[in-house]
């Protein structure tokens, strides 16, 4: 996937066509999967109506860690050849998993108000995806931090290498930790097998939050490619 | 003298130097206090809240220390000679990591146990508390070497190393409260006796990354 | 130190076509120099074209966006170097035998401490903490670290930055024994140390 992007300027070129095709792509999801997810879908059979809040949830949560491995896969191009697309891709990814990340924890609180009978329940899902959502707000604060952009480039995807050998120890122990503390009384939301008929809007959405990842992404490396080009030519023109 | 041993010993003397364990082990004291003065000195409240609070406390004595760890070396130039030196700068890394627990994290383990004595632990359990902060200071150490080396050109850098570092001290928090709390206690020392193997193998390594990065 | 010296394989540096930048902004194009067994160059150029930058990319710290450093009869090019920078790199609250120590282990030094002392003149001040000392001593312990461990190539940053006319000649003795024994030196300097150059380099701009 890199080695087509290899040079900015071709990257450029297919951005210019690739970021508003993905983000049409996008919107025709959304305006499928979510009539279909709010009155076509079947409503679940213990929680009525509210169940139809997965829709947003669950994609929000596979994405959120999606973008994750993506920054990871990214880094590990950054500091192995130095590519500065990766860094850009890397940097430009974070923003979107971090509302992704947010989105699943503010509709997740949403959704156990009626369920679980409390807006916030210390359970191994919600408690992973908080220390992931922590992660993205030091990444981007690292980023933001570091003056000189291309070493801030380099430190934060050691950061990200390092978060990404952390994230999945967090979640074995936050698990481990919940068995230890929680009676297993609490339903889990995704422990039943789902209604097949409720797969459909399920991966619809799913492929909606995929688009509007690309798009968003393509957009901010787009966005960062300019600004760096116009501070070159700043300087270039100062040193003259 | 290999520079393993050079650079150990020249860490412990100037963390000597500046005051030792004294500032580090007041604070965890201090924070300590705070807890009963908080919540009542109700001692059933307290036998259940007072020991996590512990290693609460012993995490954030730790954070204290990481601001200033590599932000001097590279301000005086000290960094530059460690890159010179005819050992990798991770076995460095590891030696600066290695004197920080010897000065600071053991000092915190043995303190942890009158500490927790202190909030309702089971004088029993004093034992065990030692060894699992010893080995959570460990971890801790590790992973904070990683946060310490990635803001250490960043001027005031102390809440970003926080918000950075709290998510990779969650493993040891976990395990580390389990055992001061008494909860299956077996397996949560080895699991945290992993996490501190684990840090201390990747903490210096990612460091080294990253000073190499600081130093240009 | 004999003037066969320790240096026998003749080490030399090659700069190559050496093209700096930092944050994104390009200090210097092209620049190539070489430096021969027992050369003393000295590198000139006004404030910021570089001359840091320059000594901190033949010692191996920053990574040049183009060109190379060439290390030619040495072991290991990443052994072969020191460095004195702006910076002293030494920690206040150590004493000046502490930085001896440390430094002896981390280059694998084998100087003596006497030797050391004597010849900078820090003999009195050997078990004193640095921040009773003045700069010129924190430089003069700075200087030593040149010979704790024989390494071929010396990359001095304005090495005579608040010596005194003794401390000076001291410098000035140090280089010229270095140069006899067949090491390379490159300094940038503002001022001529004394000694009269092999070679000037201008860092252009």
């Amino acid at each position: 996937m890199f080695s087509a992007f290899a040079n900015p300027a071709r990257f450029m070129a297919f951005s210019a066509g690739a970021a508003p095709a993905l983000f049409v792509g996008a919107l025709i999801l959304f305006a499928t999967g979510i009539p279909w997810a709010l009155f076509y879908s079947p409503a679940d059979y213990q929680m009525g109506d509210t169940a139809r809040i997965m829709y947003v949830h669950v994609p929000a949560a596979w994405w959120s860690m999606g973008v994750y491995a993506f920054m990871t896969g990214a880094s590990f191009v950054s500091l192995v050849w130095r590519h500065v697309l990766a860094d850009v891709a890397a940097r430009a990814a974070a923003p979107v998993g971090a509302v992704f990340a947010a989105i699943c924890l503010i509709t997740g609180s949403l959704w156990g108000a009626p369920t679980w009978g409390t807006w916030w329940e210390w359970d191994g899902r919600m408690t992973s995806m908080l220390v992931l959502f922590i992660t993205y707000l030091g990444y981007l604060a690292l980023w933001a931090a570091v003056e000189d952009e291309e070493k801030a480039a380099r430190l934060a995807a050691i950061l990200c290498l390092v978060g990404a050998i952390n994230l999945p120890i967090v979640k074995f122990s936050v698990d481990w930790w919940s068995t230890l503390h929680q009676p297993a009384s609490i339903m889990r939301s995704g422990g039943s097998a789902i209604h097949p008929e409720m797969l459909g809007p399920l991966l619809t959405m799913a492929g909606a939050y995929l688009l509007l990842f690309g798009a968003l992404t393509l957009m901010n490396m787009r966005s960062a490619i300019h600004r760096r080009r116009v501070e070159n030519a700043r300087l270039r023109g100062a040193q003259a | 003298m290999s520079a393993f041993r050079a650079t150990f010993q020249r860490e412990l003397l100037l963390l000597w130097a500046g005051g030792g364990a004294l500032a580090p082990l007041g604070y965890f004291l201090g924070a300590t206090m705070l807890v009963p003065l908080a919540m009542g000195p109700d001692r059933a409240l307290l036998a259940v809240a007072g020991p996590p609070l512990v290693w609460i406390a012993a995490a954030l004595a730790v954070l204290a220390m990481l601001e200033r760890l590599f932000q001097a070396d590279l301000e005086d130039g000290s960094l530059d000679q460690m890159l010179l030196s005819r050992a990798p700068l991770e076995l460095i890394m590891f030696a600066k990591g290695a004197a920080l627990w010897c000065a600071i994290g053991l000092p915190l383990a043995i303190a942890g146990a009158p500490a927790a004595i202190a909030l309702q632990a089971p004088v029993e359990r004093a034992a065990m508390i030692v060894v699992s902060l010893a080995l959570g200071t460990a971890a801790f150490i590790g992973v904070g070497l990683v946060g310490a080396a990635v803001t250490a050109s960043v001027k005031r850098g102390g809440v970003l190393i926080a918000l950075i570092v709290l998510p990779l001290f969650a493993p040891p928090i976990i395990f580390g409260a389990s055992v001061a709390a008494g909860q299956d206690v077996g397996a949560a020392i080895s699991i945290l006796a992993g996490c501190a193997l684990g840090a201390a193998a990747i903490g210096p390594v990612a460091a080294a990354a990253a000073l190499r990065l600081q130093a240009e | 130190m004999s003037a066969r010296g320790p240096f026998q394989d003749k080490p030399s540096i090659r700069v190559e076509a050496l093209t700096l930048s930092r944050g994104g902004r390009v200090l210097f194009e092209g620049l190539s120099f070489a430096a021969a067994s027992g050369a003393y160059v000295e590198v000139h150029g006004s404030n910021g074209s570089g001359k840091t930058s320059l000594l901190r990319a033949i010692a191996g710290f920053l990574k040049p966006s183009a060109g190379q450093v060439a290390f030619d009869g040495v072991e290991e090019p990443a052994l072969a170097t020191h460095y004195v920078g702006h910076a002293n790199a030494v920690k206040r609250e150590a004493s000046v035998r502490d930085h001896l120590r440390y430094w002896a282990g981390l280059f694998g030094g084998a100087a003596s401490e006497d030797f050391i002392a004597q010849t900078l003149d820090l003999g009195r001040v050997l078990t004193l903490p640095v921040r009773v000392l003045s700069q010129g001593q924190a430089r003069r312990i700075a200087l030593a670290r040149l010979i704790i461990a024989p390494r071929p190539v010396w990359l001095l940053d304005e090495p005579a930055a608040s010596l005194d006319e003794s401390g000076k000649a001291v410098l000035n003795e140090l280089i010229a024994s270095h140069r006899a024994s067949g090491g390379v030196v490159v300094a940038a300097v503002h001022e001529p140390l004394g000694a009269t150059p092999s070679q000037i380099v201008r860092v252009p701009r």
